[in-house]
């Protein structure tokens, strides 16, 4: 038998899709929660894979908070069409004009909290049940403590310490009425895994992705794109730099990486060797050491 | 069988303060895997609690409460590579009413690695752990005894760790175990040989983790392919398409292989295997893929096709060792519901006959319950049949889960015996 084809990736496709499978069949609306960056790609991707020559049988969730990049916007298009998706959108522009939610002041200000509400409202207007991620375990230090299965309350709200066990690979998707589960197929991959992936598919992601100049303004010491909703300090200056991004959220808080990567290799080449991790430029996560568990407990993607 | 694992998923066994996630937390920084930003901000913390030293358990202790606390409660998953290899670790809690999330860790790896402090010896929750990591069919183990560095790196302190350990060798199934003296906080014999620790003649604790051959050839001779979902496109183009999409869990298939569905007996033969449009000559454990059969027969999620000359057994009754993961006790007569493969099934606890005390590893009979954390045999019934392996033939067709049914939680971890 010739077991050299199946090579680790072939490993960590098998398992996300049987994941994947496994959310199909276990929940009576399962979505994709799609954000348009690479690993939300990759997700509808291997959805489309597991269940092929049948089309992909989740609709795709979009928090839009208003503050996205084009580019982001434009290729979530795209795909829908190429694979004949439904789309639902969480509106965070309909939340803060209805009062629902409180839109952040000064300079820092940033609709990423505010996609919570959004998103758990979306949630409960549509009965979803199973709502799958691209989050991975290598991303963040509480993400590495996720469960594939990861149950939600009643106020979506994750109880990190009391987490159910999960054993071997059976998944248990059992819950009451109200309660709901994030699942988490590529849990295993890291980022390299996923670009290598890319490229060994061959799957498209939006240009942001590659090197490209770009009016910016840096902050802290992150380069932030400039655009219409991020307002200056006084001494701040808008300079171009030829950078691409290595994660996709909104464009005030998704900090860019100088680089002349144009392609997959360039990309993977540039992150092994890379000093910072993946989402080191992102100020979401720079808030509070432990900003990214404070905000899962609440229902954050 | 050539061994085809490029993937290997180790989980830590010790108890508290042993300094796994410390270990964990050397072998990232070694191997490179670490980041600047994750250094800083690890240093920072490390700073705030007034070590003079960097907490390297900090890089996998993820929770806020983990933190402030200095111990770990849940699995941290981390992700390191070397040119031979992609590592997967299951970081796990060694205080004992976190032994469900040790369950959890272990369930899934290939290999131990089991921590001993030499200053403290081998404790009563690092017995316990050894014992659950042989249990759960984990057949390789690397024992590092740590804080060598704290006895001067005496070698007859380190050997006699290793008599003691070897005592209890004969009561666990851990067929490949390898010893390394370490020390996790300085970093000696992790990434290269020590040079405080000339008398020691094995290999650095990186280099047996790159080179140990997980062995899978069992599997291979149980063939089961159980069923996830049916797929049928529905379209005017592919009307007539009929597949069932499942990961294989045991042997090679191929086209025009018998097979029986299971459990209702039907024989018949594969037509195709396919994944993504591509026609495959064969599929093997773990691909997921979707089989097409030559029959038009009834077959859904929960069903099994096997092959013919090797059948599981169809049973509603069946004997298992489990870990009991709930503050509420098992008790005779329970009505839970299980997880097996992809069939789930009510089932009924038919009796406990023994528990087993982890000091001494030996049976504690006529006991009428087990609580959280204890291990022990019971039989249970199901309403209907399920196909069956014992676990040390199959760890995916030999393993199931206990639900409770007023709760939803996952109860209990059942090993097929």
């Amino acid at each position: 038998m010739n077991a050299n084809y199946f090579d680790h990736l072939s490993e960590l496709e098998s398992e996300a899709i049987f994941v994947i499978r496994e959310v199909y069949s276990e929940f009576e609306n399962p979505v994709i929660l799609f954000s348009g960056g690479k690993d939300s790609i990759l997700l509808t991707h291997l959805a489309k894979k597991a269940f092929y020559p049948a089309k992909i049988p989740f609709p795709l969730v979009h928090i839009d908070t208003g503050h996205n990049f084009p580019e982001t916007i434009n290729f979530r298009d795209s795909l829908v069409n190429k694979f004949n998706l439904n789309l639902i959108i969480g509106d965070v522009q309909k939340s803060i004009d209805e009062g629902l939610v409180k839109e952040e002041n000064g300079i820092n200000a940033s609709r990423n909290y505010l996609q919570i509400s959004s998103l758990i409202e979306t949630i409960e207007k549509n009965n979803i049940d199973g709502a799958m991620g691209g989050g991975r375990r290598d991303e963040e230090k509480s993400r590495a403590k996720e469960r594939f299965f990861s149950h939600r309350n009643e106020f979506s709200q994750w109880d990190p310490k009391n987490q159910r066990p999960e054993l071997w690979n059976l998944f248990n998707g059992k819950k009451n009425y109200g309660e709901h589960f994030r699942i988490f197929p590529i849990s295993n991959w890291t980022e390299l895994d996923v670009w290598r992936y890319l490229k060994k598919e061959k799957i498209n992601l939006p240009s942001l992705y590659f090197s490209h100049k770009r009016k910016c303004i840096v902050r802290k010491n992150t380069i932030l794109s400039y655009s219409k909703f991020i307002s200056l300090n006084i001494n701040e200056k808008i300079i171009e730099k030829e950078i691409r991004f290595r994660t996709c959220g909104d464009m005030t808080i998704t900090g860019a990486v100088e680089s002349k990567a144009k392609n997959y290799d360039e990309i993977i080449k540039e992150i092994s060797m890379s000093k910072y991790t993946e989402r080191g430029g992102r100020a979401d996560d720079k808030r509070a050491d432990s900003a990214m568990e404070d905000r899962k407990k609440e229902g954050y993607f | 069988m050539k061994n085809n694992t490029k993937i290997l998923r180790f989980t830590t066994v010790g108890s508290v303060d042993d300094g796994k996630s410390t270990l964990i937390g050397r072998l990232l920084l070694d191997s490179k895997s670490t980041f600047d930003d994750q250094l800083n901000s690890i240093e920072r913390s490390s700073r705030k609690k007034g070590f003079d030293f960097l907490d390297l358990s900090l890089l996998t202790d993820g929770l806020k409460s983990e933190r402030e606390q200095g111990i770990t409660i849940d699995v941290a998953y981390r992700y390191f590579s070397t040119k031979k290899r992609k590592f997967i670790v299951a970081d796990t809690p060694g205080h004992i009413q976190y032994t469900r999330n040790m369950v959890t860790g272990a369930s899934t790896a290939n290999l131990a690695l089991i921590i001993i402090d030499i200053t403290k010896g081998i404790s009563e929750q690092t017995l316990r752990h050894t014992y659950i990591s042989s249990l759960l069919g984990i057949s390789h183990a690397i024992v590092c005894i740590n804080k060598m560095d704290l006895i001067n790196y005496d070698q007859k302190a380190f050997n006699s760790i290793i008599e003691n350990f070897k005592k209890i060798k004969s009561k666990i199934k851990i067929d490949d175990i390898k010893f390394v003296p370490i020390s996790a906080l300085i970093g000696e014999n992790i990434i290269k040989k020590s040079s405080k620790m000339k008398w020691y003649n094995g290999k650095a604790l990186i280099q047996y983790l790159e080179d140990i051959e997980i062995s899978h050839n069992k599997i291979y001779n149980y063939p089961r392919f159980p069923i996830q979902c049916a797929i049928r496109p529905q379209t005017f183009k592919q009307d007539n398409f009929r597949g069932f999409a499942g990961r294989i869990e045991g042997g090679i298939f191929k086209p025009n292989d018998k097979i029986k569905i299971l459990p209702s007996g039907h024989s018949t033969k594969i037509k195709n295997i396919q994944f993504d449009g591509r026609i495959l000559n064969e599929a093997f454990s773990p691909m997921s893929v979707i089989m097409t059969i030559e029959d038009d027969i009834d077959i859904g999620r929960g069903d099994m096709i096997v092959k013919e000359d090797s059948l599981p057994i169809v049973t509603k009754e069946i004997d298992l060792i489990v870990t009991w993961m709930s503050s509420s006790s098992l008790e005779n007569k329970k009505k839970v519901i299980i997880k097996h493969t992809t069939r789930e099934t009510l089932a009924i606890i038919d009796s406990i006959s023994y528990k087993i005390n982890i000091d001494n590893f030996e049976n504690i009979e006529n006991i009428k319950c087990l609580k959280m954390n204890d291990i022990g045999k019971i039989s249970i019934k199901t309403s209907s049949p399920i196909n069956i392996d014992k676990y040390e033939n199959n760890r995916n067709t030999g393993s199931l889960i206990i639900i409770d049914i007023n709760t939803n939680e996952t109860i209990g971890a059942g090993i097929i015996i």
